[in-house]
């Protein structure tokens, strides 16, 4: 059972960098880690951290500030490149619960979805306005309702977001699909039971 | 109704669709290597049975050492992945290829190799670089842990239609352009999210006369450009390569199969959501130079300089890449000096880019420390039969046992911090290669050039040798 998703009300941090890669949101060397390790200390791991490897104060997620912030506001193609869901497991267990980009990595999309954390995609520049109120004013709260896909900023503005109707059910109700999947089993086994016998080669690895 | 290669593929694996048009799909085959350990967790925790295990084969590839690469001789730490996955697939009854084992290889090569990957299936695999296996004509995207485990509970896939993208590619390639330059060429011009959302097909008379070799680099990389899938009508050359391999289709059902293939390419009047023409002619040898797919350039090519970039926040990243990857605005690539070089990956590691390397490294010596990685023990074999492998070792390159190597930074094979390494793979991403590793991914022949003369070289320039 996943943790379920309806709304969030919380303090935002911006990550104005483009093509955020799932290789820095978790670097390569700590996939290894059982989920039941927490990931959150791994989370942006290199790129929060300078040379010396000593935290770098100006990241935005090192600041006092942004230590508890559950929403991140990021750039175009947020986690693109590898599959690994552990950069999910590093964004939940360091408290992220929503990531507002313009774009997605198709992937991280979906294991976002999987691990009850919202991936919310809004246009650019909705998105530079966001960053924008985001750096003017310290501690600025954002509210999202999953329910009525919408997100309230502190100004008054109001913006609907899309996600497809079954990712949002399994969201809000931390459905794990599995089980849902299982409830068609009859419908699986004749499908594959037709499927053999039209194309009997794919039937099972020779 | 006229239908594309993806729709055909697609309808045949519908079991459901909600009215919202998610779809649950049936997958044919599904891949899993040693990082699949996360799913199987997943699956003992919930107490669930692995529905088909007789679909799913184990290689294990990412953890693997190509130094010693038997068990014995590694570092605890990363022995403990393989050897998770050797009892998972073992407790499940599922085939594995492991270490030692003559089919093992990159999840990547070996399907394909193995006669695993076949025209019209889904095939999945817990790693974005599965779209490779489309080169073959069938519908392979990589997933997440939580998809690997619903994989193996029910053999099926919950999925949003993705919308389609053709890229036509016409037109002979000039001398030394090969696959890698066409596909780095393309993430250039679409963007590293130029395909996000799309399932892309790649066609016209240039992807036509690749190798099937040549046309799995192309797919291998389109999750670089955001596509998630990335496939090829088969043709005779598709039929030609699958014929006889270990898990193909024997006797009669070969016949069977090579009929219903050939029914697999996009009707005439099929409508994409969207084409992309690209011009054979207009692409050279190329290279990257940043941390993003889409940062690549004509071997010919400059850097970019940060003071011709109007939007701050752009001048801004450009200034951090160049930061990052020690490099000076307007400098010729040419002129860029490599610390190291890697031949391997799922992108480059066949026998045919073996050779192509080989061509150049044949009569000269490496300036730099360099490693060739066969993507599969049948390979590693193969060229060693065909003397490539020694042809590298009197070049001085290091001829290393199959695994995936430098590519992943998981397995021991680093760039050190700071270092600058010409490769093969598919990622330059900040830290890919390791901690500070600063990457410039291109074809094999041109990483190969670049180990010859300790820098960036254009293949075309390269003076002959006497042998």
């Amino acid at each position: 059972m996943m943790e379920a998703f309806k709304k969030l009300d919380s303090t935002a941090a911006s990550l104005q960098v483009a093509n955020i890669d799932t290789d820095q949101i978790i670097p390569a060397r700590f996939l290894k880690t059982p989920r039941s390790t927490n990931h959150g200390e791994f989370l942006f791991h290199d790129i929060r951290r300078n040379a010396s490897g000593e935290l770098d104060p100006n990241f935005i997620l090192n600041t006092p500030e942004n230590r508890s912030t559950q929403i991140l506001v990021a750039d175009t193609n947020f986690g693109c490149g590898s599959s690994r869901e552990s950069a999910v497991y590093a964004l939940f267990d360091a408290g992220i619960r929503c990531v507002i980009a313009p774009s997605f990595g198709d992937i991280f999309y979906n294991n976002s979805i999987k691990n009850g954390l919202l991936p919310i995609a809004l246009d650019r520049n909705t998105i530079e306005d966001i960053w924008q109120i985001l750096n003017t004013a310290n501690n600025t709260r954002i509210e999202v309702d999953l329910e009525n896909q919408t997100i309230h900023l502190p100004n008054g503005q109001n913006f609907h977001f899309q996600i497809d109707p079954f990712r949002k059910q399994t969201l809000i109700e931390g459905l794990d699909d599995i089980d849902l999947t299982l409830k068609y089993r009859q419908l699986i086994e004749d499908h594959e039971t037709s499927n053999a016998a039209a194309r009997p080669w794919i039937a099972t690895i020779s | 109704m006229p239908q594309t290669l993806f729709e055909k593929i697609w309808s045949r694996h519908v079991i459901v669709e909600r009215e919202d048009g998610t779809c649950l799909l049936s997958i044919d085959r599904h891949l899993c290597h040693e990082g699949s350990f996360h799913a199987f967790d997943k699956l003992e925790r919930e107490n669930r049975v692995i529905r088909r295990p007789d679909l799913t084969i184990g290689i294990a590839d990412h953890y693997v050492s190509t130094k010693a690469p038997e068990l014995g001789n590694e570092e605890h730490e990363l022995r403990v992945p393989i050897e998770k996955l050797t009892a998972n697939t073992k407790k499940a009854g599922i085939q594995l290829y492991g270490i030692g084992t003559p089919e093992q290889g990159i999840v990547h090569v070996t399907g394909p190799e193995q006669g695993l990957t076949l025209p019209g299936i889904i095939l999945v695999c817990g790693d974005s670089h599965t779209a490779t296996h489309g080169a073959l004509g069938c519908l392979a995207f990589g997933i997440g842990a939580s998809e690997v485990a619903h994989v193996l509970a029910t053999q099926t896939l919950w999925q949003e239609k993705p919308k389609t993208m053709r890229i036509n590619i016409d037109g002979e390639l000039a001398t030394g352009v090969v696959a890698k330059d066409i596909i780095l060429h393309l993430i250039s011009v679409i963007g590293a999210n130029g395909a996000t959302g799309y399932m892309i097909e790649y066609a016209g008379s240039t992807v036509k006369n690749l190798s099937v070799e040549g046309r799995m680099t192309m797919c291998n990389m389109s999750i670089e450009a955001g596509g998630r899938a990335g496939m090829i009508a088969p043709d005779e050359k598709t039929f030609k390569y699958l014929k006889d391999r270990k898990h193909s289709p024997k006797n009669g059902n070969w016949d069977l199969a090579v009929t219903d293939w050939k029914t697999l390419f996009s009707d005439a009047d099929a409508v994409f959501d969207k084409e992309i023409n690209i011009k054979a002619s207009n692409i050279a040898p190329s290279l990257t130079w940043g941390n993003s797919p889409e940062e690549a350039l004509p071997v010919t090519g400059k850097i970019p300089d940060p003071k011709n970039e109007s939007d701050v926040s752009r001048r801004e990243a450009l200034e951090f890449t160049l930061q990052y990857m020690g490099l000076n605005p307007g400098t010729s690539l040419k002129d860029i000096e490599v610390d190291r070089v890697f031949i391997g990956s799922c992108t480059n590691s066949r026998i045919e880019d073996l050779r192509a390397a080989a061509e150049i490294a044949r009569g000269r010596m490496t300036q730099v420390p360099a490693i060739v990685v066969p993507g599969s023990a049948m390979i590693k074999k193969q060229a060693e039969d065909e003397g490539l492998a020694q042809i590298f070792i009197d070049a001085g390159f290091d001829w290393r046992a199959t695994g995936c190597s430098m590519c992943v930074g998981m397995n021991g094979d680093l760039t050190p911090p700071g270092e600058r390494c010409a490769s093969t793979s598919n990622r330059n991403f900040k830290g890919r290669q390791g901690p500070g590793s600063r990457t410039h991914l291109m074809s094999p022949a041109m990483a190969a050039a670049a180990a010859i003369m300790g820098r960036i070289t254009d293949i075309r320039e390269l003076e002959p040798v006497d042998l």
